[in-house]
């Protein structure tokens, strides 16, 4: 984990500020040449006047006439949010303005604020193209859902911990432990892009910040193996432990993902095995390293996958050098264990110097490649 | 590290300083013999078959990269060192030959003061820098890079048939303490220069560049090379307070080198042919129970070296450069016993660095010399001169803690060239 990380991923709030201009009062900028297209959102429906509309600014006038809450997003084809506008009351009426580029968009209304939405493809026409290629968004697309996948599956994984913990049971929290933490660590760039998360789930003791209170997995990790007792306080960190995660789930799927920051977040994720999980540093109570290690270069390995057939179009070598060493790690972590399918590793007080090493020279002839990958992806 | 490098090349086969001529009769001590290759900066030093002097123009100054033989050998000793040993991760043989490549052209540049591939900064956004960046800005400062190969690089790239006679695996020598973690490595880099931070720029970009084809086993940083090694010029000393050098084979001594460092056409056979133009290198990192010899008599440290403190002249004589009388010492005196006249004529160039590594965690230096020499057969070189200093008085201040061997291959000789080419192209 990291304390604080905006670089590479951020969140929605500030990714919808940077890609496009949005904003209800802007009237200063807007002159007659606005393109207004009205929403209208019911129940079971989401009406828009025009479907097609000429490239630039953007205003859209939305009226809830449904008996639900709701909200609207404008979005990219990789579901990458253009601008949104949440809570929008039965029979209230909301605008929302958007810079948009010549391409196609979904404009979604989501009544109860749920799921992907009523869904209605818009077309804006003329002025210059944003040049964007199909097979990265779908890769982001594909990604983001990956990314959901994990959330979804690590918050019952994260109740059993959870609950072993409430009732005391220090094996059973100790057992549940490391598989709890799978989905989370495939994922941490995007759950390290809500800055505040991270800090309250992953923190290590070393991390802390003046005045910061201890909690999350690895405070726990502390009581089950360290101190090798469940105290009352540890019961309510775990409830908050719970709470904080639900937070990462509902906010997940909001996160600004791009192709470059796939990528990069690959190339975070060998960051975190290079200095957290080779070091022994990351689970210093549990040492069950090797887990989170394995599905750190999980997490790496979806995104390089998705991100492949472009890839190999702009660089064939590095698609045969990243294929290369991600087989060589893969085949060394199964070393660690011996069931291909579980995540029962080795533990890392176990693994011998001599061993740690040749998992870090694995791991900087895999990093050093996928260093490259962001570039071989824009090129 | 922009600018033009400031290398002049002549081609006079006239001595530019003569001084450093001086320091003909050598000794090969092996023990403690701190670098010192005689020659200073300023002073012409050889490079390659064709007799090209090149002379460093000043401290900041480039050295040429290409060459008969590579520099870093008989080149005047730089102020500093970083010593890198690889192990190799591949199995590759065209693989590694590619990193070669991709080592000479970094390397190319970095001699000459510039920075890797495209540079530091300016590239694409989204991907990380070729070069590291530490070394923008900062003079060629006189860098050096030679490579070697290992004993184990042969077998692990299946080309034992290549591994010359003359690369063998050095004995256990008595008093030898070795780590593994100190010792072996399937490839070496050694980098000189008269700013550390160079050294470890270079050193780090080619670990860099190696990811995935070798992995850095051990490194060594050194210390203690002070610019003014012209016998004119005080001889350095070593951490144990002696000067120590006095008569290293020197750069300009084209003789003695070409007898005692560079391997020719007499010493190769099929296996070997590669190597004609190459030399040996012996590293040993050896540790010094400094606060012992701290508490030991004026009178017995002079005894052990058989050189006096002060002026570092030889028993009996008044001079440092007076011929020493191997006689008047004591039979365990260190330069007695590691004097040619003692090895049947066994002479090394040595280019060692002072060391200091923090503490040892018992409140002692960590301190020693990273002893580094170079010659011409192994065999004929380090083995017998280590051989003899087994009843060295000095052993009771030193232990030898690390220890590698390498086959140096001869220099990069223009820029369609690179190293080790003769070794892993079948045309060569």
């Amino acid at each position: 984990m990291r304390a604080v990380r905006l670089s590479v991923v951020t969140a929605a709030a500030t990714a919808a500020a940077l890609a496009a201009v949005t904003g209800c009062a802007e009237k200063g900028s807007s002159g007659s040449g606005d393109q207004v297209i009205n929403v209208t959102a019911t129940d079971d429906k989401c009406e828009v006047s025009k479907k097609e509309f000429p490239a630039g600014h953007v205003e859209l006038a939305i009226e809830n006439k449904g008996s639900k809450v709701t909200e609207v997003y404008v979005l990219f084809p990789d579901d990458r949010i253009v601008t949104e506008r949440e809570n929008i009351g039965p029979g209230t009426k909301q605008k929302v303005t958007a810079e948009m580029k010549a391409g196609e968009y979904t404009i979604a209304c989501k009544p109860g604020m749920k799921g992907d939405g009523i869904r209605q493809a818009v077309k804006a026409t003329g002025g210059k193209a944003a040049k964007r290629d199909p097979r990265l968004d779908a890769a982001v697309a594909s990604y983001r859902k990956y990314v959901q996948e994990q959330a979804d599956a690590t918050l019952p994984l994260a109740e059993t911990f959870a609950k072993a913990v409430k009732a005391g049971g220090l094996e059973a929290a100790k057992k549940a432990y490391a598989p709890s933490r799978i989905g989370w660590e495939r994922t941490e760039p995007v759950a390290e892009s809500f800055g505040d998360i991270d800090p309250k789930v992953d923190v290590r003791a070393d991390g802390l910040e003046a005045g910061q209170k201890f909690t999350g997995w690895h405070r726990l990790e502390k009581s089950l193996w360290a101190d090798k007792k469940i105290t009352a306080e540890d019961k309510t960190v775990a409830d908050q432990l719970i709470a904080d995660l639900a937070e990462w789930h509902e906010r997940v799927g909001e996160a600004e993902i791009t192709p470059t920051s796939m990528a990069n977040g690959a190339k975070e994720l060998l960051d975190e095995v290079a200095t957290g999980k080779v070091t022994g540093e990351e689970e210093r109570y549990s040492h069950t390293d090797l887990v989170d290690f394995k599905a750190n270069v999980e997490g790496a390995e979806q995104s390089y996958e998705l991100l492949k057939p472009v890839t190999k179009e702009n660089d064939a070598a590095l698609v045969t050098e990243l294929d290369k060493q991600f087989a060589a790690l893969n085949t060394l972590l199964d070393k660690y264990r011996t069931d291909k399918n579980s995540y029962d590793f080795t533990s890392y007080d176990k693994v011998g110097d001599t061993d740690r090493k040749q998992l870090s020279d694995a791991v900087n002839a895999l990093a050093e490649p996928l260093s490259k990958l962001a570039a071989a992806v824009v090129k | 590290m922009t600018q033009t490098p400031k290398t002049v090349t002549q081609t006079s086969e006239s001595p530019v300083s003569g001084t450093s001529r001086r320091a003909l009769i050598g000794w090969g001590g092996a023990g403690l013999a701190l670098g010192a290759a005689a020659a200073g900066a300023g002073v012409a030093m050889t490079r390659g078959s064709d007799d090209v002097q090149t002379v460093a123009a000043d401290a900041g100054g480039a050295v040429e990269f290409h060459g008969g033989h590579q520099a870093g050998i008989s080149t005047p000793v730089q102020d500093r060192l970083h010593f890198a040993a690889f192990d190799l991760e591949t199995d590759d043989r065209a693989e590694f030959a590619q990193m070669l490549k991709d080592w000479t052209a970094a390397a190319r540049r970095m001699t000459a003061g510039l920075a890797v591939g495209e540079g530091a900064y300016g590239g694409l956004g989204e991907a990380p820098p070729d070069d590291t960046g530490e070394a923008l800005g900062l003079k060629p400062s006189r860098l050096t890079l030679t490579i070697g190969f290992g004993p184990g690089l042969f077998e692990k790239l299946g080309m034992a048939e290549r591994r010359p006679e003359a690369l063998v695996d050095l004995p256990q020598f008595s008093g030898d303490n070795l780590d593994k973690n100190r010792s072996g490595g399937d490839v070496c880099v050694q980098a000189c220069s008269d700013d550390p931070q160079v050294a470890v720029h270079a050193v780090r970009n080619l670990a860099r560049i190696g990811f995935g084809k070798v992995s850095v086993r051990w490194s060594q940083l050194g210390f203690g090379k002070t610019s003014s090694t012209t016998p004119e010029e005080q001889t350095p000393r070593n951490l144990l307070g002696f000067k120590d050098g006095t008569r290293n084979i020197a750069g300009t001594e084209t003789d003695r080198l070409k007898k005692f460092v560079w391997v020719d056409g007499a010493d190769t056979d099929d296996k070997s042919a590669w190597m004609e133009g190459g030399s040996y290198l012996v590293a040993r990192r050896i540790r010094m129970h400094i606060e012992p010899w701290d508490r030991t008599s004026l009178q017995e440290q002079e005894d052990i070296f058989g050189r006096d403190k002060g002026e570092g002249a030889p028993v009996g004589k008044a001079k440092e450069r007076d011929e020493p009388f191997l006689k008047a010492m004591k039979p365990d005196a260190h330069v007695r016993l590691a004097h040619p006249d003692s090895n049947h004529g066994a002479t090394l160039l040595r280019r060692g660095y002072s060391f200091t590594d923090g503490t040892d965690g018992l409140g002692r230096l960590e301190a020693g010399l990273f002893f580094l020499a170079y010659m011409r057969d192994v065999r004929k070189g380090f083995i017998p001169v280590q051989r003899n200093l087994a009843t060295d008085a000095l052993n009771e201040y030193i232990q030898h803690v690390g220890s590698a061997v390498f086959a140096i291959p001869p220099g990069v000789r223009d820029k369609d060239d690179w190293w080790g080419r003769a070794l892993f192209s079948k045309e060569a």
